[in-house]
């Protein structure tokens, strides 16, 4: 069975039917990128993904021994406060408490556990830095720390390069990557990039006010909702920032 | 000015002093922890609506004989879960929402008071009078303190992460409407008990101005999170010492120490950022 079954979905927003009669599913090991224009539903589709709210219709049902805690979650940058008085090492902990059952403070074992996804994603070093003082591309790296700290099965990402300079997006990509391929970890990612999406994904699902696809990418850039929504975009500045993705590097290219 | 050596006779500091400073001190740390909490998740307008609401209680319970303390608690552990409810699925929006629920609260207990003809009891609680707590109300204040200070603690890594990021909290399966319900019972707890000592006009003040000001000097949350409470604890003791001296109302002075923190703060930042950027 599949980690996520989405059957008959219908999707909401305020009192506006953006989508219905949604199925896809996701199975372990996936690298499912879900694209679509703005307000097709990309957004509500994640809120239920991710139990913060619920179908307007369907069914969506977790599988494959995947429980609700078991899922790490990277917000969008826009809805993290930006005045928030937090350490990295304070905010890449934050992820551990869903493991827990009752004791009440951090173990030897969760804090083993965010060092070591600290250490990965080469933020060690900022460990008793302030959030807020961070560059945009080390944020979304703490971010992506705690929700690492969160699960060892799925990683759902929303919109997570909005705002981000192409370098760091590309860094950003090449992290994923690595998790994935190494990590064994499933990545569901909503995203406006779709020419990121097809090269980096082995899934796509587009939602469309009209037109749905769900498939593999090969698919995809066939297909005729496909190859159209391609076309549209493809700006040279995309098809740089994909070119030349590496794994990533402990380069910063932050601000600081 | 008071010659504090003719007021601080062994009777006045053993009988009224010192039970108004250990009341005062746990109110101010529990006030102080929760402010954090609450200017973070920008919703301090909650604390200043539950003082409404356990003022309106306080008149209606004094106009009817009961015990003013006990009737408040859980009225206003009952308002602060209605008003959590309101700022979460409103129409009219949070903040709008508050204010209706709050003042229409005070309105009834103001009702009340004057059909009774109470208003020189109860304008005690409007100003706060921690010098004149009997007994009885400063060990009651001094033992919830402790229980909220004890749940705070224990719930202190789940607090961080519901005020730092609601929604990750929730995605990645922690109870977020428990933590909330329980921030908003230890918020109420403490506005009541905040509201004898400081009045119900001031007692939101004395949860923010020390959060605020920590926020300035700290940038990790358990750094904001000590700070605030050595401020808060620091402008009482001040405020106290402050009022005997000077003959003036305790809770006034106290808040006006915390302005006077808080200013010397913001200077201090503010020089420290220009000097960081030349």
């Amino acid at each position: 069975m599949a980690y996520i079954t989405c059957e008959d979905l219908t999707l909401r927003y305020e009192s506006l039917t953006v989508q219905e009669h949604l199925s896809f599913s996701v199975e372990k090991g996936d690298y499912l990128c879900i694209v679509g224009e703005n307000g097709s539903g990309k957004s509500t589709l994640m809120k239920c993904l991710l139990g913060l709210k619920q179908a307007d219709g369907g069914r969506l049902r977790f599988g494959d021994g995947l429980r609700r805690n078991e899922i790490g979650y990277l917000p969008q940058q826009s809805m993290i406060q930006r005045t928030f008085p937090a350490s990295v090492r304070e905010v890449v902990l934050s992820g551990c408490l869903n493991g827990r059952a009752i004791h009440p403070f951090y173990t030897k074992a969760e804090k083993a556990r965010a060092a070591e996804q600290m250490e990965c994603l080469n933020i060690t070093q900022l460990a008793d830095r302030s959030y807020r003082e961070l560059s945009g591309g080390q944020q979304q790296r703490v971010l992506l720390a705690r929700a690492l700290c969160a699960t060892k099965k799925l990683l759902l990402l929303d919109e997570p390069l909005t705002g981000l300079d192409p370098l760091v997006a590309t860094e950003l990509y090449g992290i994923l990557q690595h998790i994935h391929n190494d990590h064994g970890i499933t990545i569901i990612m909503v995203t406006h990039d779709v020419e990121c999406a097809v090269r980096h994904a082995k899934t796509i699902l587009h939602i469309g006010k009209n037109e749905s696809f769900f498939g593999s990418c090969a698919d995809y850039e066939k297909s005729a909702v496909g190859r159209r929504f391609l076309g549209e975009n493809a700006e040279p500045e995309h098809c740089a920032q994909c070119a030349d993705h590496h794994h990533g590097t402990g380069e910063d290219s932050g601000n600081d | 000015m008071t010659d504090l050596s003719l007021i601080l006779t062994p009777d006045y500091i053993s009988v009224i002093l010192l039970p108004a400073l250990i009341a005062g001190i746990a109110v101010s740390l529990c006030a102080s922890l929760l402010g954090v909490s609450l200017v973070l998740k920008r919703c301090s307008m909650i604390g200043d609506g539950l003082s409404h609401v356990g003022y309106g209680t306080l008149c209606i319970a004094v106009a009817l004989g009961w015990a003013p303390m006990k009737v408040t608690i859980p009225v206003v552990i009952a308002a602060a879960y209605i008003l959590l409810r309101l700022s979460e699925n409103s129409r009219i929006g949070g903040d709008t929402a508050i204010a209706l629920f709050s003042t229409s609260a005070l309105a009834l207990g103001i009702l009340a008071s004057s059909k009774a003809n109470l208003t020189t009891d109860v304008s005690h609680y409007m100003f706060g009078s921690i010098l004149a707590m009997s007994r009885g109300d400063v060990i009651f204040s001094v033992i919830l303190s402790i229980c909220v200070l004890f749940v705070y603690l224990l719930f202190y890594d789940k607090i961080f992460a519901v005020t730092f990021d609601e929604n990750f909290a929730r995605a990645t399966g922690l109870n977020v409407r428990f933590y909330n319900l329980l921030i908003a019972v230890l918020t109420a707890v403490t506005v009541v008990l905040g509201m004898m000592m400081m009045g119900a006009l001031l007692i939101s003040s004395l949860m923010i101005f020390p959060a605020v000001t920590a926020m300035r000097i700290n940038k990790h949350f358990r750094g904001v999170v000590l700070t605030a409470v050595i401020i808060s604890v620091g402008c009482f003791l001040a405020g106290l010492f402050l009022s005997l001296w000077i003959d003036t109302a305790v809770g006034a002075s106290v808040i006006l120490m915390n302005l006077l923190v808080f200013t010397v703060a913001s200077v201090c930042s503010g020089i420290r950022k220009k000097a960081a950027k030349p």
